[in-house]
C-alpha cells in the first residue's frame, strides 16, 4: 500500500471525529439529554419497574389481542385473583388501567419515546386523558 | 440424502399425529379462555326491532345518538364520507326484495333502523385477508381495528352496506369524545359490534338501553326462555335479504 502512514492517520482522525459525541460524553461523565419520565406518586404498578421498562410494549400487544380477539377483559395476578383498581376489577386497558395512574402522556410516555425516537401509534385511536380533560374545562 | 419408504411413512405419520394433538390443545385453550366473569354470555346474539313501536316516536334518534356517543362515531356532512353504525332508511330501500307493486304508502315510507346484521354466515368474514373481522362464538361479527388494513373487501362483500370506511381522519369530526372507547384512524373500516365491550360488563347494547319505546329487544336465540325467542314465536318477523343465505340476525316486526 502506498502512503501507509498517511492513510492510517487519516482513518484514525476520521474515527475520532465520527465518534466524538460518544467520546466527549464518556470524558464528561454524563450525557447531555436524558429521558426523565415523571412517575405518579402512588406507586402500585401491576408489574415491577424493570419488567415495565423492558416489556410494556409486549404486554400491551398481548392485552389487545386478549381483549379484542379472545374477549378476556380483566387483569389477573399470578395467583389467579383479579387485580383491583379503585374497588373495581382492573381491565386490560391502556387508557383505563395504565393511564389512570400515568395520566400525563407528555411527561411519562413521550419522555422515553421521544428520547428513543420511537413512534407508537397507540394514541392515533386511544384517547390521551389530557384531551378530554381539556374539553371538560370551560 | 435419500429416504426409504419406511422412513418416509414414519415422518409423515409423526407430523400428522403432532398436528392433531396440537389442534386439540389449541381448542382446549380457546375454551378455557372464553369469558365468563360477570358479563353476559350468549351463544347466538340477535336483535328484534319492533318497527310499530319504533315509529310511535316520530323522528326519534335516541338510539343513534347513544351509539355514536358511546363509540366515538364521527359525523361528516358529506354523504360520501359518512360513517354509519346505526341509521335509518326507507322501508322500500331496506327491504328491496319485497317486489310487491302495491305496498301501503305508510309502510313504504316507514323508516327502518339498520345496522350490522351479525350474520350467521357472514360474507365479510370470508373475504377479510387479515382476519381483522371474524365471527365470535357468541355470534357477534367482531372487528379488530388494530389489524384492519383498509382493503375494503368486506364492504364489497356485505350485502347490507353495514360497513363504513374512514376516508378522512375521523377524530376532528367527533362531537364529543368518549375517553373510554377508542376512535378509529383514516384508512380503517368500522361497523357495529353489538357493544361487545358493554356485554362483557353485563350491560345491554347502548341503543337498546337508549330506546324510549322499548322497540329494540336484544337476546340469545339459543336460549328458549329469552324474551327475543318468545317475541319471535308470537310475531311474524322479517329479515333483510334472507334469500342470499347470509342468515342475518336482525329481525323486524313490520
Amino acid at each position: 500500500m502506498y502512503d501507509t502512514g498517511k492513510v492510517l492517520i487519516g482513518i484514525l482522525i476520521f474515527i475520532l471525529v465520527f465518534t466524538s459525541p460518544i467520546l466527549i460524553n464518556i470524558a464528561g461523565g454524563k450525557s447531555s439529554v436524558k429521558a426523565n419520565p415523571q412517575l405518579p406518586k402512588s406507586g402500585n404498578c401491576i408489574e415491577s419497574k424493570e419488567y415495565m421498562k423492558g416489556y410494556h410494549m409486549e404486554m400491551l400487544d398481548k392485552w389487545r389481542n386478549m381483549v379484542v380477539r379472545q374477549d378476556v377483559r380483566f387483569l389477573k395476578k399470578a395467583d389467579g385473583t383479579y387485580f383491583m383498581l379503585n374497588g373495581m376489577k382492573a381491565e386490560m386497558s391502556l387508557t383505563k388501567t395504565c393511564m389512570s395512574c400515568h395520566d400525563n402522556k407528555a411527561k411519562f410516555c413521550d419522555e422515553c419515546h421521544n428520547y428513543l425516537d420511537v413512534k407508537p401509534y397507540c394514541w392515533d385511536c386511544h384517547i390521551d386523558p389530557a384531551i378530554t380533560r381539556k374539553e371538560q374545562m370551560p | 440424502m435419500s429416504i426409504d419408504r419406511r422412513q418416509f411413512l414414519l415422518i409423515v405419520g409423526g407430523v400428522a399425529a403432532a398436528g392433531i394433538a396440537g389442534k386439540q390443545t389449541l381448542e382446549v385453550f380457546a375454551e378455557n379462555q372464553s369469558r365468563n366473569s360477570k358479563g353476559f354470555a350468549g351463544k347466538r346474539w340477535a336483535m328484534l326491532i319492533d318497527l310499530k313501536k319504533c315509529n310511535e316516536n316520530e323522528g326519534c334518534t335516541k338510539c343513534i345518538d347513544a351509539c355514536h356517543l358511546t363509540h366515538n362515531v364521527p359525523h361528516f356532512d358529506n354523504k360520501k364520507d359518512e360513517i354509519k353504525w346505526i341509521w335509518k332508511e326507507k322501508f322500500e330501500h331496506a327491504f328491496v326484495e319485497q317486489e310487491n307493486y302495491f305496498v301501503p304508502e305508510q309502510i313504504k315510507q316507514k323508516p327502518v333502523l339498520l345496522f350490522c346484521n351479525h350474520c350467521s354466515n357472514p360474507p365479510c368474514v370470508i373475504v377479510c385477508p387479515t382476519q381483522a373481522t371474524w365471527k365470535r362464538k357468541d355470534g357477534i361479527v367482531m372487528m379488530d381495528w388494530h389489524r384492519c388494513v383498509g382493503c375494503r373487501y368486506c364492504m364489497a362483500a356485505c350485502p347490507y352496506g353495514s360497513r363504513s370506511f374512514n376516508w378522512r381522519e375521523p377524530r376532528p369530526h367527533i362531537k364529543k369524545l368518549n375517553p373510554d372507547f377508542p376512535t378509529r384512524t383514516k384508512g380503517v373500516v368500522e361497523k357495529c359490534t353489538f357493544c361487545d365491550e358493554r356485554l362483557a360488563r353485563g350491560l345491554k347494547p347502548s341503543c337498546v338501553e337508549a330506546c324510549p319505546g322499548k322497540a329494540m329487544i336484544f337476546g340469545d336465540l339459543e336460549n328458549p326462555n329469552s324474551e327475543i325467542r318468545k317475541m319471535l314465536g308470537e310475531n311474524f318477523t322479517m329479515r333483510r335479504k334472507p334469500e342470499l343465505g347470509t342468515q342475518p340476525e336482525i329481525y323486524y316486526i313490520i
